[in-house]
């Protein structure tokens, strides 16, 4: 398959994708109890001006379809909505937001990448002892939810040590990377784990090919044939994990943001949902899975740039 | 007298076991000079690729090997890391069955016939593109440059074994080991790569142990012949294979079927483990 | 007479006793050393915690304003809450939310999964696209955000979540499932038990089944371990199960607001039970992986 062929059907399927998400999101507001109308302005009752606003950024006066489409159609041309609770553009709460939260998980997919691939290729090719070790580390990382390790994290290193703030984001720059410190590592210790334990038991395998036998009786460097032999054939399963990983990093967010008190998308969500500010909720969902569904897009198409047997759009 | 290029001396194996050891090679012993090819024969499990490995030192930890190997008088089993690479950098090569699995499918075939030279011998990438070009012309590959580009996945079995003798004699090595270079390839492949590998050779003035189950080809391309049974060399010389004098070398010559002669059925060797031991017993 | 597809029955069934009698016999072999530990110790936790009202030392509500905040002492083995409340007790209690509600959520999708995944394989063709395409779409979105979409259709609420839960655990029983009975489906036995004009359903409940079931349990037992995290994570967040009710992930919560004034035990009490309890889970569910994979 051509890559202009591939990239076609690709998005297709994308597209598709997503406009079912869409819908089913949008859905939502009708698997509520009581009507939409009601839901949305909740107990707080509403102005008439309110129910104008309601009624027309939801499109209430026409059939359910006709208001999907209008809805998608909004959705399309970056209107999100109003935020009834904050009485902003849903838009700007999350342009406002979305920076914490991706800067959250671009440092934790990073501390994810290199403490996961060094320590699983460190115990597959040690063995014995830093294997054992390393393998239990990860089985209790594996088993330890983001925000017990969250609290532990605060109560050690910010309250007793006071090496790192407690709370917030910081205010840019330097400032942001000390204060995303914490809730970044609290993040990534599940996913590092298991990206350790996958790295080792496929550079076990790699590391038993026989071309690796032919590089070694070439008199080639053992680090070399490591980095370029070994590892290089591991790529698969490790990218496949590691996008896997970044993808679910993002809803891992929500609870982390909360137990640090930062203000991204994730604690954007829960508040939303707290409030039953219903805009908000729907736009901040819609978000995470086109961001989830992208990464994974991704992740295939690095496929054939990592293995040339596999052909473009051939894996699943 | 002058040290042979290669020696094996009273060579064993053993594969530690659980419940003691088990000795897969009892006792190898042979030299191959300068230029010289021997042919290594026996029938399947006799453990003539473990000799190569015992050669290479390639053999996995769980064996404890005993005897001397000496390479140019240098004893293998002693050599340190260092000498070690150094050793299998430029003095013997390795022609393994198998092309697919024995050249790593991800990078292309440039980076295969290239690396050693541009980690190890400091040759700069263009030079040892060109000087692999040269090679692949050599080895009968057409249009090598295009063929640098390409994948593993993507060249026929024939070629890429021609690819791997190629990357072999790219390192110049003083001996070549070949592990039945030819028997996963098809037929016509077979001959051609044969050939190209015992006509480089000549040419280059290189020893050779060929691993192989055809005994005509053996003696064909080799010197002298040795023949192995259970991890030992039964007989070995110039005459095996006109004048057969051990009885297991001469039931394995008697069992290659013949074009000449129609049989009913082919003949079932009657020589085993039992037999082997007791003429090992009146012998000594 | 013996016909040829009632001796391959016939194997079938022996193949399948064989394990059952495995499963009995030796679940030792199953486990290993590790495995066994794990197990044992999460027995003691679950009957602790069914146990809770005879185990526990204190009313888990009872507010003994006294010694709030305390640490361990001989009354209070594990201390008081900020409200005074028995750490222990709570534990106790706590474990029975944290261990039933996922109990639950894998319950719900281990059978809603492997029926859907059974009528896949059996069917195939467009039905087995169908459900294939259904699940797809549901992978695609992260499991804990159905539980927060379910709370926020429905309000927080321990039932909201679990069933929200559910709906996200469905792919990941159904995908495995569905590749071990399409495995199955291609068996001589099945051929058998067809020719001898068994009905597709039969077949699915009294061939297929059976025989994928090793593979069911392991998954479920497996997808257990991050359902309990992903419930703690929601309780946690104030989303799921809500106060005074006693819960694991809600102790976290408010055993971190009392780290913040300089008492750990709550947080750390309740932090560690989770995480021993997931891991094992999670070590049991590797094990019965892998025998279940060697089995095959
Ligand atoms: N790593 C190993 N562990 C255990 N046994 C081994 C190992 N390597 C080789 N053996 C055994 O040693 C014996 C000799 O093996 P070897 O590969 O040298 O045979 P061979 O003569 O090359 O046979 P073939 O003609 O089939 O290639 C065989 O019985 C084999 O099973
Ligand atoms: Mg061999």
């Amino acid at each position: 398959m051509s890559l202009g062929a591939y990239l076609a059907r690709r998005t297709g399927g994308l597209l598709l994708v997503l406009l079912v998400t869409s819908f089913l999101v949008f859905g939502l507001l009708y698997l509520a109890p009581g009507s939409p109308l009601a839901f949305i302005l909740g107990p707080r009752g509403g102005t008439p001006e309110q129910i104008a606003a309601v009624t027309a950024q939801y499109h209430l006066n026409d059939p359910f379809f006709v208001r999907y489409v209008a809805w998608l159609g909004d959705l399309l041309r970056g209107d999100l909505g109003y935020s009834i609770v904050y009485r902003q553009d849903v838009s700007d709460l999350i342009a406002g937001r979305v920076g914490t939260t991706l800067a959250l998980v671009s440092m934790a997919a990073l501390i994810i990448a290199v403490v996961g691939i060094s320590a699983g290729t460190l115990a597959a090719l040690r063995g014995g002892w830093t294997d054992q070790l390393t393998s239990s580390i990860a089985a209790i990382g594996l088993s330890t939810p983001s925000f017990v390790i969250g609290v532990a994290l605060i109560s050690v290193f910010a309250v007793g040590l006071g090496w790192f703030p407690t709370f917030g984001s910081g205010s840019g720059g330097l400032d942001t990377l000390v204060h995303l410190a914490l809730p970044a590592l609290a993040l990534s210790v599940a996913s590092a784990a298991y990206l350790a334990r996958i790295t080792r038991a496929s550079v076990l395998e790699e590391r038993g090919r026989e071309h690796v036998q032919t590089a070694t009786v070439r008199g080639l460097a053992p680090g070399y044939i490591v980095r370029h032999h070994v590892l290089r054939n591991s790529l698969v399963p490790i990218v496949t994990v590691l996008g896997l990983t970044i993808a679910t990093l993002i809803a891992g967010a929500v609870v982390v943001e909360n137990v640090f008190a930062l203000d991204g998308l994730g604690s954007l969500l829960v508040r939303a949902i707290l409030q039953r500010d219903f805009a908000v909720v729907q736009a901040v969902i819609l978000v995470l899975v086109v961001a989830f569904v992208l990464v994974n897009a991704v992740v295939d198409v690095l496929y054939t740039f990592i293995d040339p047997r596999i052909a473009l759009g051939s894996r699943k | 007298m002058t040290d042979p290029l290669l020696r094996l001396d009273n060579v064993r194996a053993a594969l530690r076991l659980r419940g003691g050891e088990q000795e897969l090679l009892r006792g190898v012993s042979f030299t191959i000079g300068a230029g010289e090819a021997l042919g290594l024969v026996g029938e399947s499990g006799s453990g003539k690729s473990l000799t190569t490995r015992a050669i290479t030192r390639m053999l996995d930890p769980a064996f404890r090997v005993t005897g001397d190997i000496a390479f140019e008088g240098a004893s293998v089993p002693r050599m340190n890391a260092q000498a070690l690479r150094r050793y299998r950098q430029r003095d013997v090569g390795m022609i393994f069955q198998d092309p697919r699995a024995h050249v790593n499918p991800v990078h292309r075939v440039g980076d295969f016939l290239t690396e050693a030279l541009v980690r190890d011998r400091g040759v700069d990438r263009r030079d040892a593109e060109r000087r692999a070009v040269e090679l692949l012309d050599e080895v009968g590959v057409r249009t090598p440059e295009q063929r640098l580009r390409q994948y593993p996945h993507e060249l026929s079995g024939g070629l890429l074994q021609r690819v791997m003798i190629a990357s072999v004699l790219l390192a110049e090595p003083k001996l070549i080991l070949a592990d039945e270079p030819t028997t996963a390839l098809d037929v016509t492949a077979q001959s051609d790569v044969m050939a190209i590998l015992d006509e480089q050779r000549r040419a280059r003035g290189l020893s050779l142990l060929f691993i192989t189950h055809d005994l005509e080809l053996a003696a064909a391309c080799c010197d002298r012949l040795a023949v192995m049974y259970a991890g030992e060399i039964v007989e070995q010389g110039a005459h095996v294979y006109e004048a057969p004098r051990h009885p297991y070398t001469i039931e394995l010559l008697g069992a290659r079927p013949s074009i000449e002669h129609r049989v009913e059925r082919l003949p079932v060797l009657r020589y085993d483990r039992a037999a082997h031991e007791l003429l090992k017993a009146e012998a000594s | 007479m013996t016909t040829p597809s009632t001796t391959s029955l016939a194997v079938a069934r022996v193949a399948r006793e064989r394990r059952g009698a495995g499963l009995a016999r030796a679940a030792g072999d199953r486990l290993g050393v590790v495995g066994c530990i794990a197990a044992s110790v999460l027995l003691v936790i679950a009957l602790a915690a069914a146990f809770a009202p005879v185990v526990a030392p204190y009313d888990p509500d009872y507010p003994d304003l006294l010694a709030s905040l305390s640490g361990p002492s001989p009354a209070h083995l594990l201390g008081a809450d900020a409200l005074g409340r028995d750490i222990l007790s709570r534990l106790i209690w706590g474990a029975r939310i944290t261990l039933a509600g996922p109990g639950l959520v894998i319950l719900i999708a281990t059978v809603v999964g492997t029926l859907l995944a059974l009528l896949a394989a059996w069917r195939g063709g467009r039905i087995d696209t169908a459900i294939s395409w259904l699940l797809d779409v549901l992978f695609a979105v992260p499991g804990i955000v159905f539980g927060l979409i379910a709370v926020a259709i429905w309000g927080p609420s321990l039932i909201t979540v679990v069933c929200g839960l559910a709906i996200a655990y469905v792919p990941y029983v159904a995908r495995v499932v569905r590749g071990a009975a399409l495995r199955e489906r291609n068996m001589p036995y099945v051929s058998a038990a067809w020719l001898q004009g068994q009905s597709a359903t039969g077949i699915t409940f009294t061939q297929i089944l059976p025989n994928v079931q090793p593979i069911v349990v392991a998954q479920a037992v497996s997808s257990l371990g991050f359902a309990v995290i992903d419930l703690a994570a929601v309780s946690f967040l104030g989303l799921g199960v809500q106060p005074p009710t006693a819960d694991l992930g809600l102790m976290v919560k408010s055993g971190f607001d009392s780290v913040l004034r300089g008492q750990p035990t709550e947080a750390i009490a309740a932090g560690t039970l989770i995480v021993l309890i997931v891991w094992c889970v999670t070590v049991i569910g590797d094990r019965l992986t892998s025998s279940a994979r060697s089995m095959r």
